[in-house]
């Protein structure tokens, strides 16, 4: 077993490749901008095929053959920060056959590429790669064939290699450069994409599976890039909003008078939105705060706090919008079980708090609007805009730079809306840039939530029934890994009393911690080693193998029987979205102070074959550190509609003194597809420390954050 | 009333007239279009505005423009010359010590300031160093080995 998990275990610490070759790239990709060549190109893909090209799936919505020799790919996907740009270019290189400093992206431009949807789910390496992959491998063999055909060869006797077609029986060649300046391939670029189209099996892999390093990476670490905060138009005001001082309520009347009366300012006062622009983002604050005292307000928001959020999310749990999957029969289960425990476990809100608070800059020329915001929905950004403004989708352009994090935080785009909203009535162009407080209040939350667990162990301490019901959070990854003839799983309805959406990996984090805590819990009632049970009820090959390769990394076996007060090692696992975790970790706990420190994590994941193995490294070292917040320490903490803890202050995010020691194993897994790994990593941290609190202390704490306290109460 | 606040910004001597209540940071991004410099927090608790005010690491959320007249400002613009990179970016660079990027000119003008004080800091220095700069992405890690490798840089 040892030697055979450790040859599953990819090495994650490869050289990486030179990181000049970006800055190659970047000033190639400025020369081709600057040639006007793509823009040119483009509109002519647009103009020969008509509207719907992308929709249509024709290979000129995705990729352009530039006079130079680079390849020009498309993706409506967005970068912020989880590694796409990369990943797409490594796609469309892997399958053109030349090296991925030839390939330059555009993304997320609604003028220039095709929709591909929001940026969430962890979709884009299974979807969108492989539809990148498709396009270029359709576009290699129409440029083969022409070669072949020139040549009055067969096309399957020629080779291509760094962008270059060549027929060795007599070494004639003809290179990507020379084929762009064609009419004929630009014309059969019209083609469509052949979904059939044979792509380049992992094993052969040449540009994808490599470690590449981020491509912007220099402009970032210079300051140069231009995240959606930074665009700066020229004659440009900066936007302020006047928010309302709760949720749920309502503008009754305001008098803006002083603000008309401020030199420079554009009041902008259109029903229930009252906004002022001005040339310094102070400026528009005093506007701000000059008319607010007179504003009256209707209250409308629900009279609850974070302290009994989760009785009233129960009280309302609205039973008509369930969603169950039932497996065998779970009042039958429990009749056969010799044993049964019911537990309850609960979510807080959390604020995903990106680095980069929402921002967009939004420019009107001639009736039509380019917007620079930072969302992670292009698309359903200019549809947001345009009804928002009263113009058309097609007056509406919005160009989504890199932006500053996201983490499923950024599917709304209240800035361009509010940047548009006041360029049009100021005339010229606005800059919103969100404020922390801002963005922990106005941006949506991840649910909270209530689970119920209940299980039933037989005289064998099998698990013979298990019925789990998640209020408010959602379904993902509700259901059990584990091996359980009688199965009830429900997701609940509730009304939220603030604003809630997507977070990375949506609910399956809650879910999680509820279920594999639980299992702890089952493990103690039977009186069971936590991974022998797990082991007992697990037939999923690649998630046994990720549990059995941590808890060997982790010396698990020995380090359990080790008793050392006031510490405790925990695991977990789990899977989401086609991929695989497991985690032990070593908590240190101190009753009186309440301190609890995470000191020891081992964690090991597996999605299928590696597509850029330190990006990956870095998507599961985020997902470890993020799950400490909301493990420890993360919750939003309101009252009556109003967000008490909106700044870094009081809402504790991990900093650089809570990482613990972090081993992180990735197993690079090549006879699947690849699946997408910017979220499930998240899933196991939490109740591998609840798990190792118990371990440590014998309390079992079931609310996320596990605060200090919660030791000190009992 | 506004007033005159002379800066010595990269080098560079400039003269901004502006309302004395602005931060430091403002006047960068909205007046000098420096925007390498990041707004975060606004309360100096995450660091993505640091600048170095005469060679001290400053949060310029919470510096009024006035408390930094007369003084010199770097920011990340200009830590290296144009074409070149300062060996802390070369660091962060090499390591891939950076997801979305957005920390990241924060995170570098806080390592500069910390291998000033410390040529060859421990794990714990680094810790310490850097703990009021944040990352969501999360790079803490790589971020370590950034600085280094870059005080390992400066060694040679």
């Amino acid at each position: 077993m040892e030697k055979e998990i450790k040859n599953a275990l990819a090495d994650a610490s490869t050289p990486l490749a030179q990181p000049d070759q970006f800055a190659l790239s970047r000033r190639a990709f400025l020369q081709v901008l600057g040639s006007g060549l793509l823009i040119t190109a483009t509109e002519t893909a647009v103009q020969a095929q008509g509207r719907g090209a992308a929709a249509e799936g024709r290979l000129a919505a995705r990729l352009y053959l530039n006079e130079d020799g680079t390849i020009t790919a498309l993706s409506g996907k967005v970068e912020e920060g989880q590694g796409p740009r990369t990943e797409l270019a490594q796609a469309a290189a892997e399958e053109l056959r030349v090296s991925i400093q030839r390939v330059q992206m555009i993304m997320a431009d609604t003028d220039l590429v095709p929709d591909d949807g929001i940026t969430a789910g962890s979709r884009t390496t299974p979807s969108n790669v492989p539809a990148m992959r498709q396009a270029a491998a359709t576009a290699r063999e129409l440029l083969t064939q022409y070669a072949a055909a020139q040549w009055k060869v067969d096309a399957a006797t020629l080779e291509v290699q760094d962008g270059l077609i060549t027929n060795k029986s007599n070494n004639q060649t003809m290179s990507y450069a020379d084929l762009a300046k064609s009419k004929e391939v630009v014309a059969a670029f019209a083609a469509k994409v052949r979904p059939d189209v044979a792509l380049t099996p992992a094993r052969e892999w040449k540009s994808l599976g490599r470690p590449v390093l981020k491509i912007g990476g220099r402009d970032a670490v210079t300051g140069k890039h231009q995240y959606p905060s930074d665009i700066v138009r020229p004659n440009m005001l900066y936007g302020k909003v006047l928010r309302t001082p709760a949720y749920g309520a309502t503008l009754k009347s305001i008098d803006v008078s002083a603000a008309r009366k401020m030199k420079d300012v554009v009041v902008i006062h259109e029903g229930d939105f009252v906004g002022f622009a001005a040339p310094s983002s102070h400026r528009a604050s005093q506007a701000v705060v000059a008319v607010a005292k007179t504003a009256s307000w209707k209250p409308g928001a629900r009279r609850v706090s974070h302290r009994n959020v989760h009785a009233y999310l129960k009280k309302h749990a609205d039973r008509s919008r369930v969603r169950e999957n039932v497996i065998g029969s779970v009042e039958k289960g429990f009749t056969e079980a010799s044993k049964t425990l019911s537990q309850t476990y609960t979510l807080a809100y959390v604020q995903h708090a990106p680095m980069e608070p929402r921002a967009a800059v939004a420019e009107w020329n001639d009736g039509k609007v380019t917007v620079w915001a930072g969302c992670d929905g292009p698309f359903r950004a200019r549809r947001d805009v345009a009804q928002a403004c009263g113009v058309s989708e097609e007056q509406v352009r919005i160009i989504i730079p890199d932006m500053g994090g996201g983490f499923g935080g950024k599917h709304s785009a209240e800035a361009a809306v509010e940047a548009a909203r006041m360029a049009k009535a100021a005339g010229r162009p606005v800059s919103v840039r969100w404020t922390r407080a801002e963005e922990f209040t106005w941006a949506y939350c991840r649910p909270a939530a209530v689970i119920e667990c209940k299980g039933g162990l037989n005289g064998a301490n099998s698990l013979v029934a298990w019925d789990f019901t998640n209020i408010n959070a959602g379904a993902a990854a509700i259901a059990t890994p584990y091996e359980v003839p009688n199965i009830r799983t429900a997701s609940v309805g509730s009304d939220t009393p603030v604003p809630q959406g997507s977070y990375r990996v949506l609910a399956a984090t809650g879910n999680n911690f509820a279920r594999e805590c639980f299992m702890d819990e089952l493990a103690a009632a039977a009186g069971v080693d936590p991974l022998d049970f797990r082991r007992a009820h697990l037939r999923n090959p690649r998630l046994r193998t990720v549990l059995e390769a941590a808890a060997w990394r982790f010396d698990w076996s020995s380090r359990i029987k080790k008793v050392t007060p006031e510490l405790g090692v925990g695991l977990a696992c789990g899977t989401e979205k086609n991929s695989c975790v497991a985690a032990c970790v070593e908590v240190a706990v101190d009753r009186k102070s309440g301190e609890i420190k995470v000191r020891d994590v081992c964690e090991v994941f597996e999605c299928g074959p590696i597509l850029n193995p330190p990006n990956l490294l870095s998507q599961v070292h985020g997902c470890i550190i993020m799950g400490l917040g909301g493990a420890l320490t993360e919750e939003i903490e309101f009252e009556n509609g109003k967000i008490l803890n909106p700044n870094f202050t009081a809402y504790r995010v991990p900093r650089f003194r809570d990482v613990p020691k972090i081993d992180v194993q990735l197993i690079n897994k090549t006879d699947i597809p690849s699946a997408g790994g910017g979220e499930t990593p998240i899933i196991a941290v939490a109740p591998a420390i609840g798990n190792a609190i118990f371990a440590a202390t014998g309390v079992r704490i079931r609310s996320m954050p596990m605060r200090g306290e919660m030791l000190r109460r009992t | 009333m506004d007033v005159t606040v002379k800066l010595k910004v990269n080098g560079e001597e400039r003269s901004v007239t502006t309302d004395p209540q602005r931060k430091l940071l403002d006047v960068l991004r909205e007046d000098l279009h420096l925007t390498g410099t990041k707004y975060g927090c606004g309360e100096g608790r995450c660091g993505a505005c640091l600048v170095l005010l005469d060679g001290k690491k400053a949060f310029s959320c919470l510096v009024p423009v006035t408390a930094a007249d007369k003084k010199s400002v770097t920011t990340i613009e200009g830590l290296a010359g144009s074409d070149a990179l300062h060996p802390v970016q070369e660091a962060f660079l090499e390591e891939g010590a950076m997801q979305c990027g957005y920390c990241t000119p924060g995170m570098i003008i806080s390592a500069v300031a910390l291998l000033k004080e410390k040529p060859n800091p421990t794990d714990e220095e680094i810790v310490a160093g850097m703990n009021s700069n944040l990352c969501r992405c999360n790079g803490y890690v790589k971020i370590k080995n950034a600085v280094h490798r870059a005080a390992e840089k400066s060694r040679r």
